[in-house]
């Protein structure tokens, strides 16, 4: 006969540090197992939406940076070819390799610190996380080489990107992506068949194909339950049809699965990186907009494959300068849809690590 | 590529089903009678030429006359995809039927929806604000919300 | 001898005598520097301050950081403690996810209405003396932000600031800057202060 305890409610965050930001748990608990639990939002909410209304088309592109701030150039990226959709503006060749490059840089950026806060939460404090964070400062330099900045980048336009790479860009780039699967490996000796990350992560938190669909996830989060669907391959935006890569799926959808996926994901980035690099033609970057431009009256849906999912703007216009409405779907927020199937009956410590497996960026989760 | 199924082929394919449950076809879409929703995204869900199994996003609109809520799915074996919309008029007091019992991808959705446009979704499991607090005045996306400071 | 009220003045004088004595018969030898009074193993071990100089000394060099962080800004005070900008040479690299271990609260990021009663209660329950660092344009004012309808203009709306950080978000270098200027305030602080 199972011991039963009393219930007891248990507060996590919204300042703790496991939750990655932001984000709050209420969990019921009975001694140390979780029977329900219930995710509280908003604790970041900072109306991007409703000041998306309140400002022209371009003085909204900062913002964007504000929302996966782990990953500024994808939420750009995402934002400005939703409005060129929208107002069917060409952009240069050149311009669409670079919008690539970062694309891919900011990717392997955000696997980086998802992969070294996931161990965080499984007991290796800090060690595999500042290993991996000497590769994210050799990106960030890479990316404040272009724009001036080393978090919030503000580097796409409507039409194209704002400036051209500086001539040490290229060579810097090649020499981090020469180094880079050294690295990856080096992660791999230490971590990858270790006693304790077996025990701890696999058949941790399994999220079934079915309930992944059902749940609307996307990202890493439904490639480790097996489905695979990148937006990059289906639906392929920017250049991304030119290039050779593959996706990467899981089998049983537990957290090793979406730690694999992600470091998988790494060598995948690489690949098309070394590919961009290879192919990147000379020419202009920016087709001249207008500062305070008009798209025509109507609506878009346009989606782009980012670090943590499906990242669609919803722009909807109704011919002035300014967006009528804008929504933002956000793959963080709906990644944590099926969080309370996927916690319950799991112990605390477990929770923790399956929260972590997810990856969200508050930042997108609340706007 | 993510190609658009357009409205007539959806009619086409559920036309006993639908039994004019549609207001009017689009080029990329229906717009439908906000009651007949849940019955209609059953049959778009299990329909086997369509098989949109996957909800992608829902955008609530204040229109001012009316409110606009449009879903947008996809069909991951086909590589398509679909938007569905309702509008509602009635702006003081709007409702509709929740989606959660076929997709829970429409919990944090609808949930959101209601926080910022106040669109009550009967049927949801936990209709409560979301990233607002309780006792917050108003919903910020409407378009006759003032700030306040 | 004692000299009371009722001494005549052969007693004082008496009394005065002695204490010629005394001194007449312990001061032998030339008297040697202070530094001789010590004993040997105690010489290099001793030195003389003020209670102010030793508290703030101690205080500077190991403020702790809680770790209520909120938004983007967290991001590069990662950076600053990671080993490039290495912060662990002010002894700053503990981070406290309980207040009551910590000294210093890091405003990094937007702050909401509905994150605001706890940062309050956060900065409530931390021990005295502390401090708060406004990083950011959105611990300053609320940033790009300001203008929503759930940002709070500022953290100053909340908590007494120390000092200002600006930047969207700082440069690690900024923060060190900062950090810098809140360690000079700290040496300026009084132990009659509190």
């Amino acid at each position: 006969m199972a011991i039963k305890t009393e219930p007891i409610l248990l507060n996590l965050g919204p300042i703790h540090p496991s939750t990655h930001g932001v984000f709050r748990m209420r969990a019921l608990v009975d001694g140390e197992v979780i029977t329900d639990i219930e995710p509280v939002f908003g604790y970041l909410h900072r109306g991007i939406e409703k000041l998306a209304e309140q400002k022209s088309y371009r003085q909204f592109i900062p913002l964007t940076d504000r929302l996966d701030y782990v990953a500024s150039m994808n939420n750009n990226l995402a934002y400005v070819t939703a409005v060129e959709k929208l107002a069917g503006i060409e952009v240069p060749e050149r311009a669409e390799y670079i919008r690539v490059i970062m694309s891919e840089i900011q990717r392997i950026i955000s696997h980086l610190l998802g992969i070294g806060s996931f161990f965080n939460d499984m007991g290796t404090f800090f060690t595999p996380f500042f290993y991996m964070f000497i590769q994210k400062e050799k990106l960030t330099d890479l990316l404040e080489m272009v724009s001036g900045q080393r978090l919030l980048f503000n580097y796409m336009r409507f039409g194209g990107v704002s400036h051209d790479l500086p001539d040490e860009f290229l060579p810097a780039l090649n020499t981090f992506l020469k180094e880079m699967p050294a690295e990856i490996d080096k992660y791999e000796r230490l971590l990858k068949e270790n006693e304790i990350v077996l025990a701890r992560s696999k058949k941790v938190g399994i999220l079934s194909p079915d309930m992944a669909i059902n749940s609307s996830a996307s990202g890493p989060v439904l490639r480790a339950s097996g489905i695979e669907w990148d937006i990059r391959k289906a639906d392929p935006y920017s250049i991304y049809d030119r290039f050779d890569f593959d996706i990467p799926t899981g089998t049983v959808g537990d957290c090793y699965d979406r730690y694999r996926v992600r470091v998988e994901e790494l060598r995948q980035s690489i690949r098309i990186l070394e590919q961009a690099v290879a192919g990147i033609p000379k020419g202009k970057v920016l087709n001249p907009v207008p500062l305070r431009f008009r798209p025509p009256e109507g609506e878009v849906y346009s989606h782009i494959e980012s670090n943590k999912g499906e990242l669609g703007f919803h722009v909807i216009s109704d011919g002035s300068d300014k967006p009528y409405r804008l929504h933002i779907r956000a793959p963080s927020l709906l990644n944590l849809t099926a969080l309370r199937k996927m916690l319950t009956g799991w112990k605390i410590a477990d929770a923790i690590i399956i929260f972590g497996s997810i990856d969200i960026c508050v930042g997108e989760v609340d706007r | 590529m993510t190609v658009a199924i357009t409205g007539e082929e959806v009619v086409g394919a559920l036309d006993k089903e639908l039994k004019g449950a549609v207001k009017s076809v689009e080029s990329e879409g229906i717009l439908v009678q906000a009651e007949k929703i849940l019955d209609i995204a059953l049959c778009v869900k299990n329909n086997k030429n369509l098989k949109l199994d996957y909800l992608v996003s829902i955008t609530g609109t204040d229109y001012i006359d009316y409110l606009e809520v449009s879903y947008l799915f996809y069909s991951l074996d086909n590589n398509k995809r679909f938007t569905l919309k309702v509008r509602l008029e009635n702006k003081s007091n709007p409702a509709m039927p929740s989606l959660t019992g076929i997709w829970i991808g429409a919990e944090l959705q609808e949930r959101e929806i209601y926080d910022l446009l106040g669109i009550t979704f009967s049927g949801h499991p936990n209709m409560k604000r979301i990233f607002l607090w309780e006792g917050f005045h108003g919903h910020p996306l409407r378009k006759d919300f003032s700030n306040g400071n | 001898m004692e000299i009371r009220t009722d001494s005549t003045s052969l007693d004082i004088d008496r009394h005065e005598g002695n204490l010629i004595k005394e001194l007449r018969s312990s001061s032998t030898k030339p008297v040697t520097e202070p530094s001789g009074w010590l004993s040997e193993d105690l010489k290099r071990n001793i030195f003389l301050t003020t209670v102010d100089n030793v508290l703030n000394w101690g205080r500077k060099s190991s403020l702790w950081t809680e770790t209520a962080f909120t938004a983007c800004c967290t991001f590069e005070f990662i950076s600053l403690s990671s080993s490039r900008f290495d912060i662990a040479r002010f002894g700053m690299e503990v981070l406290r996810s309980s207040p009551r271990h910590a000294d210093l609260i890091i405003t990094a990021g937007t702050l909401t209405w509905k994150m605001a009663p706890q940062i309050k209660r956060v900065y409530e329950q931390m021990a005295e003396p502390k401090w708060v660092i406004a990083m950011g344009a959105c611990g300053i004012t609320g940033g790009i932000f300001a203008d929503s309808y759930s940002v709070v203009p500022g953290y100053n709306r909340i908590l007494p600031i120390d000092v200002y950080i600006p930047g969207c978000p700082p440069r690690p270098e900024a923060l060190l800057a900062g950090i810098e200027l809140l360690r000079k305030k700290v040496e300026k602080r009084s132990f009659l202060q509190g």
